[in-house]
């Protein structure tokens, strides 16, 4: 599959500050693409350098195999989602769609039916007359969307599009964009910080830290294999196990991940059977969460481990010592630093 | 609760203040009538409109019409190109000493207009310029340009610098965005700063004093009649008329602007 976009040893410095720095990644054509990370850590600076409303300080930058250095916004065929819309007031939502066509200098029938077969593609067919005043957040967030994709770019841009809509909205949204996105083929390169949203609808995800990326993988790879300390923490729910405990385990001194749905929970002193690894401790804390129970536990050395087990298996309560154990497999040794 | 609060004395001196402001107003349309050309004596005399004709008949007061209006146009629209683009300038691009240099743009409305005047005379002065319609223009430009810069630079802070981005994305190249994004948002603040330069510039007396030379804009030219002894009410019937020319852009202006506030708040 050909490479939509490619950043080789890209940097884009303001003054002291690294926005990005030296990101290397190719990002596949028809993929859907998520970059991940903390406020300030370099996504949306990412997302302009592609559009072009930056040049990097260094690197090279290439989209479907052309280079883009001086090539201006206007003519990219990438289209961005800006997060807050940007819709223009002043005209029609039909009048908005069809903008980009307009100034491509498409006769006036044409753009206004490709407009409409757009807002119809996001289910606001009969709105093309409204002011994007007169629309709820969602409604704009599609008319943004329908605005990009009239320009048929092979790349889609979105800058955390989601992100002032509320949950419910948000969660149908994310479905609607992903069945959009399979059904175009175009690529999405998508922003967010919210690990949900990016580890449920894209094909891969990069972690970014500081203007770096720290991990580019697979959800389940990001998931289940975490590479830093970082990410694991990042990217949620797992346990993060300190370097001693790794070693106690047997493995290298190194921070380790443990998914909390891996571990069982056996009496005090009772013997792990063969393959599986062990550790006592004491519940600290037990919450009932209808089909499984989360237990917090901390071990003698004063390591804190959630475990998630079924509730019918419950016979456990505050206060308890007991044995945990997991499969020796399950703990995922980090391969980096910090 | 408010007007309860307020004692009787505060609102006589209300009045007191609208009255004070107002009937110099009104006795400048009365005196347009009178007979008596040589004071202005109370009750007057008697009443007549012969003056409007008289008026119409003095070629000095067209030619003093001429050159305000003339000077007025030009350093309006003078200064809705400055104005803009020092506005854009300052609203959009982020360099060293933009805040001072910001300061600097509105400093010549703050500064008296003698200090103006006699800075712009002396530099025509060094530089060996002559004195003609275009050191008006030139003098008046500077305030001018203030009051577009101000409506406009109110305006650009509230639109959203990622629209400009997004018709850019969209394909529009710089001479596109500004024609159909950028303008229409601007076009009730320049033409509310428009019609207040305009206003400002038609009755500006003490820079042009300092700028003119030998000609009259229609201020300078009441001064000059007002030194007289003969035919006063003239004076008094331009009075009305420059009263309706400076007025009626600056009512204009202020319900454009207070609409224009009311539309951005309504798409909000
Ligand atoms: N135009 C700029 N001038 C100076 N610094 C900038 C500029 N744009 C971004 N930065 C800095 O670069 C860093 C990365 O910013 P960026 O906007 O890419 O972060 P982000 O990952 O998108 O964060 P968020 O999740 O909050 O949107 C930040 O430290 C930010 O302050
Ligand atoms: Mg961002």
């Amino acid at each position: 599959m050909a490479t939509a976009v490619s950043f080789q040893k890209i940097s884009r410095y303001f003054g002291p500050v690294r926005a990005v720095d030296d990101v290397t990644l190719d990002i596949a054509e028809g993929e859907f693409f998520a970059m991940l990370g903390p406020s300030g850590s370099g996504k949306t600076t990412c997302l302009r350098l592609i559009a072009g409303f930056e040049q990097p300080t260094s690197g090279h930058m290439e989209i479907f195999g052309v280079t883009s250095e001086g090539v201006p916004p206007y003519q990219r065929n990438v289209n961005t989602v800006f997060q807050d819309y940007a819709l223009f007031p002043h005209m029609t939502v039909l009048d908005n769609v069809a903008y980009g066509l307009m100034v491509k200098g498409i006769d006036k029938p044409t753009r206004h039916r490709k407009a409409l077969e757009a807002l119809t593609l996001v289910a606001l067919g009969s709105f093309g007359s409204r002011r994007p005043s007169q629309l709820s957040g969602g409604q704009r967030q599609r008319v943004a969307l329908a605005r990009a994709l009239v320009n048929e770019p092979k790349v889609l841009l979105l800058d955390e599009p989601l992100g002032a809509l509320d949950l419910k909205l948000r969660e149908q949204m994310q479905v609607e964009l992903k069945a959009l996105q399979r059904n175009l083929g175009i690529t999405f390169v998508f922003v967010t910080h919210d690990q949900g949203e990016a580890l449920s609808m894209a094909d891969r995800v990069a972690i970014f830290n500081d203007g770096r990326i720290v991990q580019v993988g697979s959800p389940e790879d990001i998931y289940e294999r975490p590479n830093t300390k970082f990410v694991a923490d990042f990217v949620g729910s797992s346990n993060v196990l300190s370097p001693a405990f790794s070693k106690a385990a047997g493995g290298p001194e190194k921070w380790a991940s443990l998914r909390p749905e891996k571990i069982g929970i056996l009496p005090a002193r009772a013997k792990p059977s063969p393959g599986q690894q062990g550790a006592s401790a004491k519940i600290i804390a037990a919450h009932y969460q209808g089909s499984v129970t989360r237990f917090n536990t901390r071990t003698a050395n004063g390591e804190v481990i959630n475990v998630t087990v079924p509730s019918s298996l419950g016979k456990f309560a505050e206060g308890d010592e007991i044995m945990l154990h997991w499969p020796k497999e399950a703990l995922h040794i980090m391969a980096g630093e910090a | 609760m408010r007007s309860e609060g307020s004692p009787l004395l505060l609102k006589i001196a209300a009045l007191a203040c609208v009255a004070f402001l107002h009937v110099p107003l009104l006795l400048i349309f009365l005196y347009a009538f009178t007979t008596e050309e040589k004071s202005f004596q109370f009750p007057p005399p008697g009443y007549t409109t012969k003056w409007f004709g008289v008026v119409w008949e003095r070629q000095d007061i067209w030619d003093a019409i001429g050159l305000s209006v003339k000077v007025a146009g030009i350093a309006t629209v003078l200064a809705l190109i400055l104005g803009t683009c020092a506005a854009a300038a300052i609203s959009r691009a982020k360099f060293f000493g933009r805040d001072h240099i910001s300061l600097l743009f509105i400093l010549p409305i703050a500064l008296p207009g003698i200090v103006t005047g006699i800075a712009l005379r002396s530099t025509f002065g060094i530089m060996d310029i002559p004195f003609s319609t275009w050191t008006i223009v030139l003098g008046h430009t500077t305030f001018c340009m203030v009051v577009v810069y101000n409506n406009v630079l109110a305006r650009f802070r509230r639109t959203s610098g990622s629209m400009i981005e997004a018709s850019m994305d969209l394909g529009a190249d710089g001479f596109q965005t500004f024609r159909y994004v950028v303008l229409p948002q601007i076009a009730s603040a320049l033409l509310a700063g428009g019609m207040l330069a305009f206003a400002l510039s038609f009755d500006e007396v003490i820079v042009t004093t300092f700028t003119a030379g030998q000609q009259s804009t229609l201020p300078i030219w009441m001064l000059n009649e007002l030194i007289r002894p003969r035919q006063r009410p003239i004076t008094n019937v331009v009075a009305i008329f420059v009263i309706a020319v400076t007025f009626i852009p600056i009512l204009a202006a202020y319900y454009l602007t207070r609409e224009g506030e009311h539309t951005a708040g309504a798409g909000k």
